[in-house]
């Protein structure tokens, strides 16, 4: 499948793109779509088939069996370039886990087999890092700064203190949610050993849970925190940032939400707009491909090939009794 | 045995019915020039209802032989007819049931021979001339969504490919591909091709001239010349003319009354002078060829919502026709966030209307880096000030190093913050 993909001239695999503000993530898909098909049917096609015709021409006095007529090997114009089109129409291009128009950040794409990829990364359930900006005074009603204002409210009485507070009180409830979607019976040895290498996380579907929540600058009414999380969304962290406002009781709009790390991927790996060519989006899949290999492997264990060939021992012995 | 028996006498059968039917014939073929442009011409429509039941009701496995033998009147192309005695004997005697000939008769000459041509027995010998002629080849589709199936066996489609026409493209056009499909390249293109290369349209245009507007193939030669004699009349000068229409290739498809409204309409609604409003045509003919209605909502648009005055939308229109053809909803983006959030007045705008061409994105991207940087300065009175054409036209190098002056990495260190 790779190989043949790779004889075609496609790229294949995984790569991280960083999606701008304002902007749908299905529209950053198309965008890159669009420039990476006008690439690749640039360039020069491969020669044309010939096929044998029988053209009229000077008569032959050889004796060939059709006096008159002389065999030529001409082009199929049937399969000019001008004729079939544009080689290639569609990429195969799915996204990793998306992010809202007004969120930013690292977005994963995965071309050809690396949408298989993408599905085995989903199954890992690796967490996401995002730093999330929040403006204290104001409460709209899609928790958004643009979005319609619902109240104004005080907010001279908050501090750093209280606002960690109650940021260390959210990680407390959410770390219970997380024991209690994980799985895991907490007084075991294996339970002690995942916990060692930080692996405890849920591997089924769970409601949103914040691993690590932290604030990272404060200056009134502004605030930056970064969040640490697992199966949200980016509307959940704008809900976090209001009700975090509601406990300090004033209220807070979040102005950014912005993805710093999607599982393997990060900031540095993701490409710019400037950049969504073939040539840097091969690279960035050679670059990552290694991390991710590493990643699945850690997670999922080896790849499934022992779990056939143990299925087929067993459809043998199946067999032989 | 039994089979070869009954394909003769099909065969003959026929043939019987070819000679009954041939007087209405020719004549069904003759009309099949006037409807050129209709689909059915390449299909054999010819095929007399009669005879057609008959065959379903005698054998339908012999059904591709005769529909085989009905479609090469279509399918040669310059109106020759193939001779009903090759073409018989070529059935039975090469044993293939698809069988196509070619025949360089001249088809007059058998129109008038047609009741005189003896019926010729299936088995009879035929000699090496005939022989050559006969060339068996799978048959075309009757019917096909496609160029494709037919580039190879047209003379025509050939030229046409080798002339730089994407034929891909102009089968997506209605109607497109059976015209060309009509057409004859010595007979109908020629004459237009020279047409264009007399207006000023340069030879390595013409494939893409043909691609964008292949309907100018079936138009008659004598309107076409009237239009470029309007268009002369109204004092554009040659070079004017061969870049109005290569820029917008259905310009020569308008009749002269719908040119002469349409450029009423861009000096009346702007309020143009008649030398500007020809300097505007000729600069974005598409203007002339596109549909006015979106015009006139972006010039409301201009008006109404962004509050620009008629001397202002004037002088914009002036120096970026292309305003008048954006989308509706971008002018309106734009225009928000460079007013509203950047603060840029209404006259500063209009010195600069190149930036509505720009990207939003780029000019967001820009002015945050620049309000980062502490350098976002857009009025001129006041030092270090940065034009709006600095900001959205140059290139990124140029822009971090000219105008921020900070270097390329930083600015996209900068983009992966917001």
């Amino acid at each position: 499948m790779a190989a043949a993909a790779a004889a075609r001239g496609l790229p294949a695999g995984l790569f991280a793109v960083y999606k701008p503000p304002g902007v749908a993530w299905d529209r950053v898909r198309g965008a890159l779509e669009t420039r990476l098909l006008r690439e690749l049917n640039a360039a020069a096609p491969r020669p044309p088939r010939l096929h044998v015709r029988f053209l009229p021409g000077a008569a032959d006095d050889g004796g060939g069996a059709a006096p008159g007529l002389v065999a030529a090997r001409v082009p199929v114009l049937a399969e000019h370039r001008l004729v079939t089109g544009p080689r290639f129409r569609r990429l195969k291009m799915g996204a990793g886990h998306r992010l809202d128009a007004k969120a930013s950040g690292v977005l994963v794409l995965g071309l050809g087999h690396g949408n298989k990829l993408l599905a085995r990364l989903h199954a890992c359930h690796l967490t996401k890092v995002y730093t999330v900006g929040g403006l204290f005074g104001k409460a709209t009603e899609d928790f958004s700064d643009t979005g319609k204002l619902v109240e104004k409210t005080t907010f001279d009485h908050i501090t750093r203190e209280k606002l960690e507070r109650i940021l260390a009180v959210i990680q407390g409830t959410n770390h219970k949610a997380l024991l209690m979607h994980s799985n895991i019976d907490m007084k075991t040895q294996e339970a002690y050993e995942l916990a060692v290498k930080g692996l405890i996380r849920p591997m089924v579907k769970s409601p949103p849970i914040i691993t690590v929540i932290r604030c990272l600058q404060f200056t009134l009414p502004e605030f930056q925190l970064e969040i640490h999380c697992l199966h949200e969304t980016q509307q959940y962290l704008r809900k976090i940032v209001h009700e975090i406002g509601l406990e300090l009781k004033s209220s807070a709009v979040c102005t950014q939400v912005r993805r710093i790390r999607d599982g393997v991927f990060t900031l540095d790996d993701a490409l710019l707009r400037t950049h969504w060519n073939l040539q840097s989006i091969q690279n960035a899949i050679r670059d990552c491909q290694l991390k991710v290999k590493t990643e699945i492997e850690k997670t999922l264990g080896p790849r499934d090939r022992s779990v056939l060939h143990k299925a087929d021992t067993e459809v043998a012995q199946a067999a032989d009794s | 045995m039994k089979m070869a028996l009954w394909a003769r006498q099909v065969s003959r059968w026929c043939c019987w019915l070819k000679r009954a039917h041939g007087a209405e014939f020719p004549q069904r073929l003759r009309s099949r020039s006037n409807t050129t442009r209709t689909y059915h011409a390449f299909c054999p429509l010819a095929l007399p209802p009669s005879r057609n039941d008959f065959l379903l009701w005698k054998l339908q496995t012999y059904r591709p032989l005769s529909v085989g033998s009905c479609s090469q009147p279509a399918s040669s192309k310059d109106g020759s007819l193939a001779s009903p005695d090759s073409n018989l004997s070529s059935q039975v005697n090469q044993k293939q049931e698809k069988a196509e000939t070619l025949s360089d008769l001249n088809a007059k000459i058998l129109y008038e021979d047609w009741d005189d041509i003896p019926p010729s027995s299936a088995l009879e010998e035929i000699s090496e001339e005939e022989a050559m002629r006969i060339i068996a080849e799978p048959l075309l589709p009757l019917k096909s969504s496609t160029l494709r199936d037919y580039v190879d066996h047209s003379e025509t489609l050939a030229k046409l490919v080798h002339l730089g026409v994407d034929l891909s493209q102009v089968e997506k056009h209605q109607k497109a591909g059976q015209l060309l499909l009509t057409l004859d390249f010595e007979k109908d293109i020629r004459k237009i091709l020279l047409f264009l290369k007399d207006v000023g349209v340069e030879d390595n245009q013409l494939g893409s001239f043909l691609t964008k507007n292949p309907y100018i193939l079936g138009e008659d030669l004598e309107a076409l010349e009237t239009r470029v004699a309007y268009l002369k009349s109204k004092k554009f000068g040659k070079a004017e003319i061969a870049q109005m229409v290569s820029r917008a290739p259905y310009l020569l498809l308008f009749s002269v009354e719908r040119l002469d409204n349409r450029l009423g309409f861009f000096k009346n609604e702007l309020g143009l002078s008649v030398r500007k409003t020809k300097d505007l045509v000729i600069r974005l003919p598409r203007l002339l060829t596109g549909k006015l209605e979106p015009v006139k909502e972006n010039i409301q648009v201009c008006q109404i919502e962004l509050g620009f005055q008629r001397n202002e939308i004037q002088h914009i229109v002036f120096k970026t026709p292309k305003i008048l053809t954006a989308s509706k909803k971008r002018l309106r983006q734009t225009f928000d966030y460079l007013h509203n959030v950047m603060g840029i007045p209404h006259d500063i705008l209009t010195q600069f209307p190149q930036v509505f061409n720009s990207k939003l994105l780029r000019i967001k991207e820009r002015h945050l880096f620049l309000m980062f940087l502490g350098r976002a300065q857009y009025d001129p009175a006041q030092p270090s000030y940065i034009s709006l054409d600095q900001l959205v036209s140059l290139p990124d190098e140029v822009f971090c190093t000219e105008i921020a002056k900070a270097s390329i990495q930083d600015f996209e260190k900068f983009l992966k913050t917001l």
